[in-house]
């Protein structure tokens, strides 16, 4: 789960780490207010979404009046930003950063992940901050500085000393980053994040270090224990189907393609999409209906993948392990009856009582489309999107 | 390793009809469910642990407080772990602690910390008494004929001399069920699940089908995200003489997002499926070009060796 760069930063000032003065606003006029009590004559509106790059997409904005500030928030409030991180469909602003502008000496770059290889948390850095860490990688290698931490010990102010040397720091600095880089770990390791990016961390030109953004990504698998930061999430930055998928336990991921799919388990339903694709079609979504596809379940799913107006066929594939394969097909038969499908639907069972299954669907008197292996399922899936498609172009065809 | 090997007639990796299982978590729904299905294939089900129920008996088996009473009462090998996400890495350090030479964790949602955590406690234990821990997230081990130690259907895998290791339940069952529709069989299938920290990697179970002599090729069913495969691609060009055949999951799936699985996330450069293939094509890996060609795959680098 990600969250905003505000909130990130309220918890990261709560561990010791120096941010800019700054205040949240959902309107024009609270973004003056907000100004007003920051003081000063320099701030900068920033536009609160999931995404980085937000700089590049408009999303931020530096003002020296209040007209100007106003000015940024009527701009920002609203609007859809698209960065290269969030797809084309972009992601709406409804909330906005102003923050006390900062006299930049210098940019750094400072982050902590999971290092999957090692097993353990890494942290990175670099004296080049500001511009994007992964072309610095390609580009510059050497001027990337990495540091494993043992989980048992955690970060040790030896390895924060040996980071801060390496981002360039002056010895006057030295209490201040050790203090802001072991705060940035205990945040992360406190609060079950798998995240943490500040890009830029800058010094000033009186010496001060400052976080002047802030990224984390949580463990949805330990936010069962994060009550305080489940709280932060916001609906508004994450596809409606994929929130309302979460409620039934589905786990849904809309894409850009029209042939639907219902599959049980994610490795299974990946490589039926692959299976798509190889047949020349493009899936519509990833959905994987998990273990206990109850008819209920079955329905929810089908509603979710038929919201999508673009669909132009369906496919379930369903492998029962712990399912049964009559179970499936009686809820898929009872799914079909309620939802009155207007396109295609390919059902593919196999597994547990797959013969019961197939007759079940073979005796409903219901449209439905057999495929008995992968390949033919997604050969059957294309074929009928194929027909479909042409199908509606003949009907537009009518009725011009 | 083949710890299991000194007791039962026939070989075969991690456990066989005579292993000692039991099952943490045993008297809950999920728990009961898949033990008595175990129970139904042959495997050798001792007991179960449920804390504050010790005494009690469960499916005619005795129900212990701790591992260490299971281990020290009826001789527990291997554990398979039906526990809440909350309280499994708890569970798994319990039974490495007790001396269990092997455990499976079927729980899907352990925190990424907690396993690191788990990781950590293993790895002070000497290698060769450290436990052997596959999962969490996973479907289990099966060695067809002899013994399931999973929530896997075990009728559609036959017996026979291919090792299968994957991330995947359901995609490891499809994997299966092409290989029996052809009549090649298994000779045992390991799910390591989809986690982004796992008990074994592939690289680990690979290394332990290459000493198994009841295992002529592998196959490993990998996905998107990590580096776990161009690892274990790396160590079969390296170290293995048997046959390696793989499919990569998720050429579809857009960088940055989830899919399903807590480790399938294109999150750095080399972990999408286009790139992985590549990198496995380079190191002498057989491909599986589809996921329909699974079975076939495998039935031609067999045909080759025969």
């Amino acid at each position: 789960m990600d969250i905003h760069e505000y909130q990130a930063k309220e918890i990261l000032a709560e561990y010791g780490v120096k941010i800019a003065e700054g205040g949240l606003a959902y309107s024009p006029e609270e973004a003056v207010q907000r100004a007003r009590e920051i003081g000063g004559n320099i701030w900068v509106v920033k536009a609160q979404i999931h995404s980085g790059a937000r700089g590049k997409a408009g999303g931020i904005k530096i003002c020296r009046t209040h007209d100007e500030v106003k000015a940024a928030a009527e701009e920002l409030l609203g609007k859809k930003l698209v960065t290269h991180q969030t797809g084309p469909a972009g992601k709406v602003c409804s909330r906005v950063y102003v923050e006390a502008g900062t006299d930049i000496a210098k940019e750094l770059y400072l982050c902590f992940l999971l290092d999957r290889s090692h097993e353990r948390i890494v942290m990175v850095g670099s004296a080049q901050g500001g511009m994007e860490i992964e072309k610095l990688a390609e580009t510059n290698p050497e001027a990337i500085k990495k540091i494993y931490i043992e989980p048992a010990v955690g970060l040790q102010d030896f390895q924060a000393r040996k980071m801060a040397f390496a981002l360039g720091l002056e010895t006057a600095q030295l209490n201040q980053a050790v203090k802001t880089i072991k705060g940035c770990y205990r945040a992360l390791r406190d609060l079950d994040a798998n995240m943490l990016e500040i890009n830029p961390l800058v010094t000033t030109s009186n010496g001060e270090l400052i976080a002047l953004d802030a990224k984390m990504g949580f463990d949805d698998n330990a936010l069962f224990r994060r009550h305080k930061i489940a709280e932060l999430r916001d609906k508004t930055q994450v596809d409606p189907r994929e929130v309302a998928a979460a409620e039934h336990g589905l786990s849904y991921i809309g894409l850009d393609g029209d042939i639907g799919c219902m599959i049980n388990g994610a490795g299974l339903a990946m490589a039926t999409m692959d299976m798509i694709q190889l047949a020349g079609g493009e899936p519509a979504n990833f959905l994987d209906v998990g273990g206990g596809a109850s008819a209920e379940r079955t329905e929810k799913a089908f509603r979710l993948v038929l919201a999508d107006k673009g669909v132009k066929a369906m496919l379930v594939n369903i492998f029962a392990g712990i399912n049964r394969c009559d179970w499936i097909a009686e809820g898929v038969v009872h799914a079909v009856k309620n939802i009155d499908m207007k396109i295609p639907l390919i059902v593919r069972l196999s597994g547990t009582n797959v013969k019961e299954g197939r007759r079940i669907i073979a005796e409903s008197g219901l449209p439905i489309i057999m495929a008995e292996t992968l390949a033919e399922a997604a050969e059957k899936a294309v074929q009928a999107r194929n027909e479909m498609v042409a199908k509606q172009g003949e009907h537009s065809g009518n009725s011009n | 390793m083949k710890w299991s090997q000194n007791k039962g007639n026939t070989v075969a990796i991690l456990i066989n009809e005579t292993t000692r299982i039991i099952v943490q978590g045993f008297t809950g729904k999920i728990g009961t469910f898949h033990a008595q299905d175990m129970i139904n294939y042959g495997s050798n089900v001792v007991g179960g642990i449920t804390p504050g129920k010790g005494g009690q008996q469960h499916l005619g088996l005795p129900v212990f407080n701790t591992v260490k009473e299971a281990v020290q009462q009826v001789g527990a090998e291997a554990s398979i772990i039906f526990v809440p996400p909350a309280f499994a890495a708890d569970s798994i350090m319990e039974a490495a602690d007790a001396g269990i030479k092997y455990c499976v964790a079927i729980t899907d949602g352990i925190p990424t910390q907690d396993m690191m955590t788990v990781k950590n406690f293993l790895r002070r234990f000497p290698e060769k008494e450290r436990m052997i821990l596959t999962g969490p997230n996973c479907a289990g081990t099966i060695s067809p004929g002899r013994a399931m130690l999973g929530i896997m259907p075990g009728h559609i895998y036959m017996q026979g001399h291919v090792g299968i290791v994957g991330r995947s339940g359901t995609l490891g069952y499809e994997a299966a069920d092409q290989m029996k529709a052809l009549g090649i069989g298994i000779s045992t299938s390991v799910g390591i699940g989809g986690d982004p920290i796992n008990g074994s990697s592939h690289r680990d179970i690979l290394k332990i089908f290459e000493e198994d002599s009841e295992t002529r090729i592998v196959l490993m069913i990998g996905e998107i995200g990590g580096p776990q495969e161009v690892e274990a691609g790396i160590f079969a060009k390296e170290n293995m003489g048997k046959p390696l055949i793989a499919y990569i999951a998720g050429l579809t799936a857009p960088e940055g997002r989830r899919m399903g699985h807590a480790g399938a996330i294109i999150s750095s450069a080399g972990e999408s499926a286009a790139e992985k293939v590549a990198i496995l094509r380079d190191l002498g890996v057989t491909i599986c070009p589809t996921p329909a060609a699974m079975g076939t795959t495998v039935a031609e680098v067999l045909g080759r060796l025969a």
